[in-house]
């Protein structure tokens, strides 16, 4: 029996989320008193022995280079058999693009109950209870996981990243045949150069009160002096003003930053439903009466072309 | 070629999110049902414009959910679809919904199965990926735009921190996100014919669940904002320094 942390990554590098992944399988195992292993399917460049301050031992690794590539049918396969030769009892997963495609197949295959979007870590005190969001996040359900397997995939940005004794972890090599894929990729296109939005801890978005296009500068200049990912409100994405991938809400992306940042934007609650998982909201608009303000921690009445280039002059200030 | 839809209802967006009976059971009363936003706009529109542009394209709509569930998928028939078929259980847990899918997926013999991203209420983002393993056919999770040419999909599907383009051999199991279509309105005569459209209940397969929801909770309310005057804003950048230590 123990906890296996599936490692999400991606041009040879480890995904933040898996950072916080393997902080969250590490506490699980400590709490049931197994020992916690990762589970890395393809190769990368990072060190994996690294991994050790995270809590984890042991790094099974299935070195195989098609891996690098997701196949989600495919690596479930993988993934079981990884399941079954170490005895896991537990498979923990980010709940992320990755971890959306891989957690139900495993969880399926392996006829595991599922819990995706945990929030937090289980309480065992009856049964084995995971807490994870619902009703996009204006709630929360306690979910009870009967079968003897269990597959979980974490909320990121929910769970933190504890970095303990430097004690490497030992890399062990799985010998585990691998398909052939049945998906022919015929091209990716990443977001270079910006930070991803589900993993940023900060996130600065604008809404339809910016006017237009040409007045993003001013989101941008702020989100560049926080480090931040920019998004926006549906209506910004849906007329072209920025890229769908910004777009953050019901029908967009769901995050939870450390701290999210709105620019004139009124908080209709299908934008709530993807940022009010936040652990804080700064508002900025120049109506009193914005719901937004409802649901916010720190707000300034006014207009966000005098307010948002003074704000990003004050963090200048202070980041210097 | 023939599609299955997935439709599952769920409480409309504006919603009031309560709890009963010490909080295990949520709150239907007042609450207005609608098809799932990801099934409504997404993955049914699609399955329509396919079957808008070629007609020997057969469509059915599934739904695990008890006779309540039956006006929502009245309404999804009146945008579109030949028949439906509702499996008469409920359940939160998605191996169970996702069994009694597969069950019918596989005495349907279905080329290609849509679902939607998540469900707005449970938001699992897990019974497609369980159909397609129990299944054993490629997922495509997570889709924003969607083509077929004769057997071949060609998808769009979003990564972390980008999209990838693929082509795959139905069949296939795609979860379909916002881009893949545009939303409609129903217009009178779908609506018509949605009242003589068969819908079908079935019994469900024996599954044993392995989940259950052991309670509800709300999240902790906001203290309140505390609002910063505008010719202020170094203040703001001190609570966020100090205060809430974000910066
Ligand atoms: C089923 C459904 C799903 C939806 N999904 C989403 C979703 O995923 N994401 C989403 O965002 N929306 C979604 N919407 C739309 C949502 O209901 C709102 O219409 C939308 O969020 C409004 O965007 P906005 O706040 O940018 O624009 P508006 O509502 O027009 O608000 C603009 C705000 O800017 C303020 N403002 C104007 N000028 C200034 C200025 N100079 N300085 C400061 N403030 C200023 C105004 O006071 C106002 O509050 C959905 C709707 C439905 C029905
Ligand atoms: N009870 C249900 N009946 C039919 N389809 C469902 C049901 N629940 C979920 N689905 C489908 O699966 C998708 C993902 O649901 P979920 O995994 O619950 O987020 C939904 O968008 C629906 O297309």
């Amino acid at each position: 029996m123990s906890v296996l942390v599936y490692i999400d990554h991606s041009d040879g590098h480890i995904k933040k989320s898996s950072f916080e992944a393997l902080s969250y399988g590490a506490a699980v195992a400590k709490q049931l008193g197994l020992p916690a292993e990762a589970l890395l399917l393809g190769t990368v460049t990072d060190d994996l022995s690294a991994l050790g301050k995270y809590g984890v031992a042991t790094i099974q690794q299935v070195n195989n280079d098609s891996l690098n590539h997701l196949d989600a049918q495919v690596q479930t396969k993988v993934i079981a058999e990884a399941v079954q030769s170490t005895g896991a009892t537990i498979v923990v997963f980010s709940h992320n693009q990755t971890g959306k495609a891989l957690a139900p197949r495993v969880a399926a295959s392996l006829k595991a109950g599922l819990v995706t979007g945990a929030v937090a870590l289980p309480d065992t005190s009856s049964g084995f209870v995971v807490k994870k969001s619902v009703f996009s996040g204006k709630a929360f359900a306690n979910v009870n996981i009967t079968s003897p397997v269990k597959v979980i995939s974490l909320n990121p940005n929910s769970y933190k990243t504890v970095a303990g004794d430097d004690k490497p972890a030992s890399v062990n090599l799985l010998n585990i045949a691998v398909e052939d894929s049945r998906v022919k990729v015929t091209a990716v296109n990443k977001v270079k150069g910006e930070v991803p939005l589900t993993e940023a801890d900060i996130v600065v978005s604008g809404g339809r009160g910016l006017k237009g296009p040409e007045n993003w500068g001013i989101v941008e200049d702020l989100a560049h002096a926080l480090h931040a990912a920019t998004a926006c409100s549906r209506p910004v994405a849906d007329s072209h003003w920025r890229p769908h991938h910004e777009h953050v809400g019901q029908t967009g992306i769901q995050i939870a930053p450390n701290l999210y940042i709105a620019i004139g934007i009124s908080g209709a609650i299908q934008h709530l439903a993807g940022v009010n998982r936040s652990k804080h909201i700064v508002v900025i608009n120049k109506d009193p009466e914005a719901p937004f303000f409802k649901a916010a921690d720190y707000g300034i009445v006014g207009d966000a072309f005098d307010v948002v280039p003074k704000l990003t002059e004050e963090i200048k200030k202070i980041r210097q | 070629m023939k599609i299955l839809v997935c439709i599952s209802k769920t409480p409309d967006t504006t919603s009031k999110i309560a709890f009963k009976d010490n909080n295990t059971k949520f709150e239907e009363a007042g609450v207005q049902w609608i098809i799932n936003p990801y099934d409504e706009w997404y993955s049914l529109v699609r399955a329509i414009e396919l079957k808008e542009k070629d007609p020997s394209v057969i469509i059915h709509l599934v739904t695990v959910g008890t006779a309540d569930a039956e006006p929502v998928i009245r309404k999804a028939l009146a945008l579109g679809g030949d028949e439906a078929i509702r499996i008469n259980a409920t359940s939160d847990d998605s191996f169970y919904v996702g069994s009694q899918i597969a069950e019918i997926a596989k005495q349907g013999g279905y080329d290609l199965i849509f679902t939607g991203k998540e469900t707005i209420d449970y938001n699992g983002s897990a019974i497609g990926g369980i159909i397609a393993e129990l299944l054993d056919v490629p997922y495509v999770s997570l889709a924003t735009k969607f083509d077929l040419n004769g057997d071949v999909a060609t998808v769009t599907r979003e990564i972390d921190g980008g999209e990838e383009v693929a082509e795959i051999k139905l069949p296939l199991v795609v979860s379909c996100a916002k881009g893949v279509a545009e939303q409609r309105i129903p217009n009178m005569r779908g609506i018509m014919a949605a009242r003589t459209k068969p819908l079908k209940a079935v019994e469900p397969a024996a599954v044993d669940a392995l989940t259950t929801i052991a309670s509800y909770e709300l999240p902790p309310a906001k203290a309140g904002v505390k609002l910063i005057p505008a010719d202020n804003v170094a203040e703001l950048v001190r609570l966020l320094h100090e205060e809430a230590k974000v910066i």
